[in-house]
């Protein structure tokens, strides 16, 4: 018996799953069908368009951060690198940043890439179209250059984590020569995207697939180490492992795979898993109660929820090992993160207590309350942690109602605040002042907009403690404010942490060099080359 | 000039429901809370309102909703259906890019189906009661109560990892536009064949049940006595007597399914990233890409109408009993 035969002899008895974790087809991979030295990665959903500056979907950043750039890269610890900046400097009083821009670089179009079109993008195009940039770039009084590669930010008042502001999606730089004085949103240049990156898109075939080809004229010698890359449009999870495993994708990221089938990709011999290069969005995961309504408008409630909750449980059976209990509103990969807060472990006894306290009174069936759960529309694992949350919550006598919805319903009824409790995923932007000050001050309390204080948390301290912190220069002085915000909100419980979010990146193991930043898959991959 | 007058009449009935449909599907689909808007701004990491007004101000979504649906009626008249902004191409234009895949995977199931239905239809009828029946029929029960996209995974684990035969997903080739004709319609067909079984086989099992009893209820009928007793050859029965009267039903339910079938892509064409009008209804449902969903399901319906004439006069050719009204 030949091993296909004896493969097939597994099919017939159920025993595949079996058979592909221990790489029996480890030496059956039939490799992508990209040219030489291309590389063929999974993209899902596919992305309407790739023009990063209009659009911030997760696919759009995957792609057009081949395509375009910003001026800074970022290390795994945050701490910015050379990109289309060569050097820069602050000055003293934290309100001047100097950047000194590459002299070589062209626009796809061979167009030079000058300052000028450093101070479009920020001062005029991204101010209009994109709101991240918009409220980074409010913060300057003038932005200005200084011949054709020097580019000045003064800022109205110091922002120190101004430097994170210029990542790839947050501040894509744009062709000033195709954009000025046209309508942003429709300009046909929309469509045939032109930026500095080390890659150039060469055709998109709408359903199956998008490529990009080698930039030659990319302004860093030997760059980029990869001639082409595909983009497969692989709308079905089960066949995104299929096409994993049989080596027709090179390339996975974020939630392409299910949790569940991750460790089984990552034994082939063709794959190698890594979870880094998410560090500049260190999403942190959490239930989260409407503070307008009762009775979730007491902390005694919400902590009963909390202490019936168990953040271990979701790590190792919802996210199978893909994530770590998070201790409160920052993530521990990013910046300020302080362990030395009211942490709270499992304890049904002691919920039931506090449920007691507040004078829920069991009936004759054991239930005190009925509350109601949004279930978040984007798959599997949102599902998985919503029954989660009702199982949980019958311990304490509260029986959880789930409500279905779809990708537009659950943004509408958040946002506009007509929800009992849901659960919410945000990422930090790797810094607190970027990604988690917005989720806990009062005046980011704002109905209709997304990814806002959306649960209704008021607290004068913690709103002081997030301004002060913004805009100190000091290390040690922002430190202090996030400690002490940090600590009163473990205690207050706005939302209830879960986890630190890990995603998988799966890779065809000959290529190296292929995540090297915070942003990781998002990043240009000009270094990325396949080990000769 | 009773004949042109039917048709007239036919005509402006098909109009009217189109209209119909139109309206009721645009209602429909804005009754649902939340919007494009909201939907873009959900998926974006980071908003503000400034965002959410321009885009609702792009998709003419501040504008009130009879002044919406005027402007949508009038354009459907004019054959336009309108701008997918999220996509950023006319809705005629991406439906049309489509509509060639699809066609090409449903009509492949539908004739697949329909053509392995008769035939092992007729084997089961003809030898009803023997071994044979018993061993078709139990294979249709079986391809009838498999789910779909269960049946394509099992056809992907067999032909695609294990036999390595067939492409596990896609519609062509990445490499495709630098094939020839002649390997681009080979290369289009061994992707096709997994999705157009996967597709074909439910209705296949159906065609095939409804065949065999339709030929065992006609096998017993007087005229297919007669003409044993005058001495015709078996299979001279089979063709001249039989086979068109029992067939009658099948194409009649056959037609339709049709409606179905492109309902049944949607699962098929996710599970095998096939690029088609499946795909593409349910990504606009999810984004709420009005434009899109109201031309697909006009699209449809026009697709529905147009075949239920065709089966129409297909069941006349088979049987001319049936009058032309």
């Amino acid at each position: 018996m030949n091993r296909r035969e004896f493969s097939k002899l597994l099919l017939a008895t159920g025993t595949t799953g079996v058979a592909a974790q221990t790489g029996l087809f480890g030496d059956m991979v039939a490799y992508a069908q990209n040219g030489e030295g291309g590389l063929t990665a999974i993209i899902q959903p596919e992305p309407p368009l790739l023009v990063v500056a209009l659009n911030q979907q997760i696919p759009v950043g995957i792609i057009g951060g081949k395509l375009y750039e910003s001026l800074l890269s970022y290390d795994f610890d945050l701490s910015p690198r050379p990109q289309l900046a060569k050097s820069w400097t602050v000055s003293e009083d934290g309100l001047t940043y100097t950047f000194e821009l590459v002299d070589n670089a062209k626009w796809h179009d061979g167009t030079p890439f000058t300052a000028a079109d450093v101070v479009f993008s920020c001062d005029v195009m991204l101010k209009e179209v994109h709101p991240r940039a918009r409220a980074n770039f409010d913060r300057c009084e003038s932005i200005t250059a200084e011949g054709d590669h020097t580019v000045v930010f003064k800022l109205k008042e110091p922002f120190a984590p101004f430097l994170l502001a210029f990542e790839t999606s947050s501040a894509p730089i744009m062709p000033k020569h195709l954009y000025e004085g046209t309508d942003y949103r429709n300009n046909p240049a929309n469509d045939t995207p032109v930026g500095t990156g080390p890659f150039k898109l060469a055709e998109w075939v709408r359903g199956s697939h998008i490529r990009l080809e080698a930039n030659a004229d990319y302004y860093h010698e030997g760059e980029p180490g990869l001639t082409e890359i595909f983009y497969r449009v692989v709308p079905d999870g089960a066949s995104r492992s299929v096409a994993m495993e049989t080596g027709e994708a090179q390339l996975s990221q974020f939630s392409d795979i299910e949790t569940f089938d991750v460790q089984r990709l990552a034994d082939m011999p063709h794959l190698d898993l890594t979870t880094k290069g998410y560090e500049f969005f260190s999403p942190v995961l959490w239930y989260e109660p409407n503070l307008r309504r009762e009775p979730f408008n007491d902390v005694r409630f919400r902590k009963a929820m909390r202490l019936l909750l168990d953040p271990n449980f979701i790590v190792e059976r919802i996210m199978f090992g893909l994530a770590q209990p998070a201790t409160g509103p920052i993530a521990s990969t990013t910046k300020f993160y302080d362990a030395n807060v009211t942490t709270y472990e499992q304890d049904v006894e002691k919920a039931n207590a506090l449920l007691d306290e507040m004078g829920l009174a069991k009936d004759a069936d054991g239930k005190r309350i009925t509350i109601h759960h949004l279930v978040v529309p984007f798959g599997e694992m949102w599902t998985r942690l919503a029954e989660y949350f009702r199982q949980a919550m019958s311990a304490g006598g509260i029986e959880v109602v789930l409500d279905s919805t779809d990708p537009g319903g659950f943004a509408e009824t958040v946002s506009n605040w007509d929800y009992d409790t849901t659960c919410n995923m945000l990422y930090q932007f790797g810094d607190p002042a970027l990604g988690v000050a917005r989720s806990y001050i009062s005046s980011n309390i704002r109905k209709g907009v997304m990814f806002t204080n959306t649960q209704g948390y008021e607290n004068a301290e913690v709103d002081t403690l997030f301004a002060e912190a913004a805009v100190q220069t000091s290390e040690e002085a922002r430190q202090e404010r996030y400690s002490k915000a940090q600590q009163i909100l473990c205690d207050e419980l706005p939302v209830l942490w879960m986890t630190e979010q890990k995603f998988a990146t799966l890779y065809d193991n000959r290529i190296a060099d292929l995540i090297v930043t915070a942003t990781g898959v998002n990043a240009n991959f000009a270094k990325a080359h396949y080990v000769k | 000039m009773r004949l042109l007058r039917g048709i007239v009449t036919k005509l402006a009935g098909i109009v009217l429901a189109i209209l119909v449909i139109a309206t009721i599907n645009f209602t429909l689909v804005h009754s649902a809370p939340g919007d494009p808007a909201s939907v873009m701004a959900g998926q974006s990491g980071a908003t503000d309102e400034k965002f959410l007004e321009e885009l609702r101000a792009e998709y003419g979504l501040d504008k009130p909703f009879m002044v919406q649906l005027g402007t949508y009626l009038k354009k459907v008249v004019t054959l336009d259906l309108g701008y997918s902004y999220r996509q950023r191409r006319p809705v005629n234009e991406l439906i049309l890019d489509r509509l060639g895949p699809t066609l090409l995977l449903t009509l492949s199931a539908f004739f697949l189906s329909l053509i392995g239905g008769v035939v092992f239809g007729t084997l089961a009828g003809l030898r009803h009661g023997k071994w044979s029946d018993l061993a078709i029929s139990l294979v249709a029960l079986l391809l009838y109560a498999t789910p779909v996209f269960w049946l394509g995974l099992m056809l992907v684990l067999i032909f695609s990892i294990q036999l390595e035969w067939l492409p596990a997903f896609g519609y062509v080739d990445m490499r495709a536009s630098s094939f020839g004709r002649l390997e681009y319609a080979w290369d289009v067909l061994r992707h096709l064949f997994l999705p157009a079984i996967t597709l074909g086989a439910i209705y296949m099992a159906v065609y095939t049940r409804l065949m065999r009893a339709s030929l065992i209820e006609v096998a017993a009928e007087d005229h297919v006595k007669t003409a044993r007793a005058k001495g015709l050859g078996e299979g001279a029965i089979l063709r001249g007597h039989m086979l068109r009267n029992a067939a009658l039903p099948v194409v009649t339910f056959a037609g339709l399914q049709v409606g179905a079938l492109v309902g049944g892509a949607v699962v098929v064409e996710t599970v095998f990233s096939w690029p088609g009008l499946g795909r593409l209804t349910f990504d606009a449902v999810t984004a709420r890409d009005y434009p899109v969903l109201l031309g697909i399901f006009l699209v449809m319906s026009v697709l529905v109408i147009v075949v239920n004439i065709l089966t129409d006069l297909l069941q006349r050719l088979i049987d001319p009993r049936i009058a032309v009204r």
